[in-house]
């Protein structure tokens, strides 16, 4: 468990739920400055919800959730759009702006928040462009890109600000291996050329494990394991087993729960 | 039983909607001050929603003058007054038809695709970044939208009428023979600004604010599906059309009324 004192998130017995329907219960997750560390879990788990809490988009019903000292619920608009200024987060499609091309996508965080020259901003757009390698690319228009370089496009943009943690919403699903492996290196080689923290929110095993310092394992609502890949690839746990080594069938069920199979076929409703 | 309690739902559900779109309209309107200082936003929607809108309206308007300089002297021709067509023509197009067919063409053209690119934007996530990128999107994109179409339809209503007008012209005395003099003499004669065209610009105003705010809020508050945003567009086009007509008799018996 990373050191408390070091930590840029904490989140403290979290407790969060759309309507009657629970969603996370008694999470805790400790993610600690300049790391990479990733979240992981079936599809369904509630990942991208604890994404939602982080960022502020949605409050918990209990608990804390605390980013870099402050306590996110409790923020005004205005604090919440100040912390968000220094939060780079990659959606899963990517969400480029699709009437901008990609340089004026890369610029636009600059254009609303800075009052920086245009040739200041040409040269940081560029910059940032280089590290994804899309330079070339900066004439084209969202619909032209493949969905990697989407996805490459509004990570430079989520960097532009040069933030302090970046979050990243299943950066590799839809990906095929040379953009997961494109994806995996930048997502590490950007933590740690530019000193961030990064968190990932993913079910990809391999890509995960290669680029995490830690993994937090949700399962049913709540942390079923934590460690570094190397630990949570050793557990004894069930469903940490069932996941890391992608078993078909084990604590969660290959089928939806139902009433008895012979019942059903020989009943007649449907 | 059943039917009661659907009706009550549905009340509930109306009432809801109008209070979710009064909030949304209070929020967007007091975030459009700041605009003044970046116009460039707005103007790029007066020319998506005004200038690409004004090739339909000057096209139909041209149509409806020319229909009504037919029908008028057909009509008018039965009193040997065909020469007051001019006016019959102006009026018709200054005080009813300018503001209320450029709203309903402007809902179909402009307001359908405010809806349907606000609603594909929340559906693609582009809302949910700008919001990650510390940007408010009511702000940054909802604002401007309103701000220009607020701007715009009063502009293509009397755009309206003025094609409208050269539209009868044409048909009254190019194609019918009435004489040129007496065409504008009688229409300058019995327009009056303040009764007449005032209560068009009124109507059109009115009418501007609503179809964009009902198209705007459509958009934001649409279910994030090609379905969700499919049904947006479809309420945008019918909320658009019934409040315009309402608001026409409304306004209508109000300024007649006080005039």
């Amino acid at each position: 468990m990373p050191q408390t004192d070091d930590n840029l998130i904490d989140v403290r017995d979290l407790q969060f739920g759309y309507g009657e329907r629970p969603i996370l219960s008694s999470v805790n997750v400790q993610i600690k400055r300049g790391n990479v560390v990733s979240i992981m879990g079936p599809s369904g788990c509630g990942k991208t919800t604890l994404m939602r809490l982080i960022s502020g988009q949605v409050r918990p019903q209990q608990g804390s959730v605390t980013v870099d000292g402050l306590s996110v619920p409790e923020l005004s608009g205005g604090e919440l759009l100040n912390l968000r200024k220094r939060m780079g987060v990659l959606l899963q499609s990517g969400a480029l702006l699709t009437d901008l091309n990609v340089y004026e996508n890369v610029a636009f965080p600059l254009r609303e928040h800075t009052r920086l020259s245009e040739e200041l901003i040409r040269k940081i757009v560029l910059l940032k462009l280089q590290a994804v390698g899309l330079r070339g690319a900066r004439h084209l228009m969202p619909s032209d890109l493949s969905g990697g370089m989407a996805r490459r496009v509004a990570l430079a943009r989520a960097v532009v600000l040069d933030p302090v943690l970046v979050l990243y919403d299943e950066p590799f699903s839809g990906l095929d291996p040379i953009g997961k492996g494109i994806a995996a290196k930048l997502i590490r080689e950007m933590n740690d050329a530019l000193g961030l923290t990064s968190v990932l929110i993913s079910h990809d095993v391999a890509e995960t494990c290669e680029i995490s310092d830690y993994i937090y394992l949700l399962g049913d609502g709540t942390v079923m394991g934590h460690g570094t890949p190397e630990e949570l690839m050793a557990s004894q746990e069930p469903l940490v087993q069932q996941f890391m080594n992608a078993l078909p069938d084990g604590p969660v069920p290959f089928h939806y729960p139902a009433r008895p199979y012979i019942e059903d076929l020989l009943g007649v409703a449907v | 039983m059943q039917a009661v309690r659907q009706l009550g739902a549905g009340v509930l559900n109306m009432l809801q909607g109008l209070g979710r779109s009064s909030l949304f309209l209070f929020n967007t309107l007091a975030r459009t001050p700041p605009l003044l200082l970046r116009f460039k936003l707005v103007n790029q929607q007066i020319y998506s929603i005004g200038v690409l809108t004004f090739f339909i309206i000057a096209l139909a308007s041209f149509f409806v003058g020319m229909v009504l300089a037919l029908q008028g002297i057909n009509t008018l021709q039965r009193f040997g007054a065909e020469e007051s067509v001019g006016l019959l023509v102006a009026l018709s197009l200054v005080r009813e038809l300018g503001p209320v067919v450029t709203a309903l063409l402007f809902a179909g053209r402009a307001g359908t695709a405010l809806t349907a690119e606000i609603g594909l934007m929340k559906s693609t996530e582009q809302l949910t970044a700008i919001e990650m990128m510390a940007i408010d999107p009511v702000a940054r994109i909802v604002a401007p939208r309103l701000l220009g179409g607020f701007i715009s339809m009063p502009i293509l209503a009397m755009a309206f009428s003025v094609i409208g007008v050269a539209g009868g012209y044409l048909v009254a005395v190019g194609l019918m023979g009435v004489d040129a003099g007496a065409f504008w003499s009688q229409m300058q004669a019995g327009t009056e600004f303040g009764t007449d065209i005032l209560s068009g610009i009124i109507k059109s105003i009115v009418f501007g604010f609503v179809v964009t705010w009902i198209a705007v809020f459509q958009g934001y508050d649409c279910v994030p599906t090609p379905e969700g945003v499919s049904r947006a567009t479809n309420r945008t086009v019918v909320y658009s059309s019934l409040a315009v007509l309402m608001l026409d008799f409304i306004i209508t018996a109000l300024t007649l009324n006080s005039l």
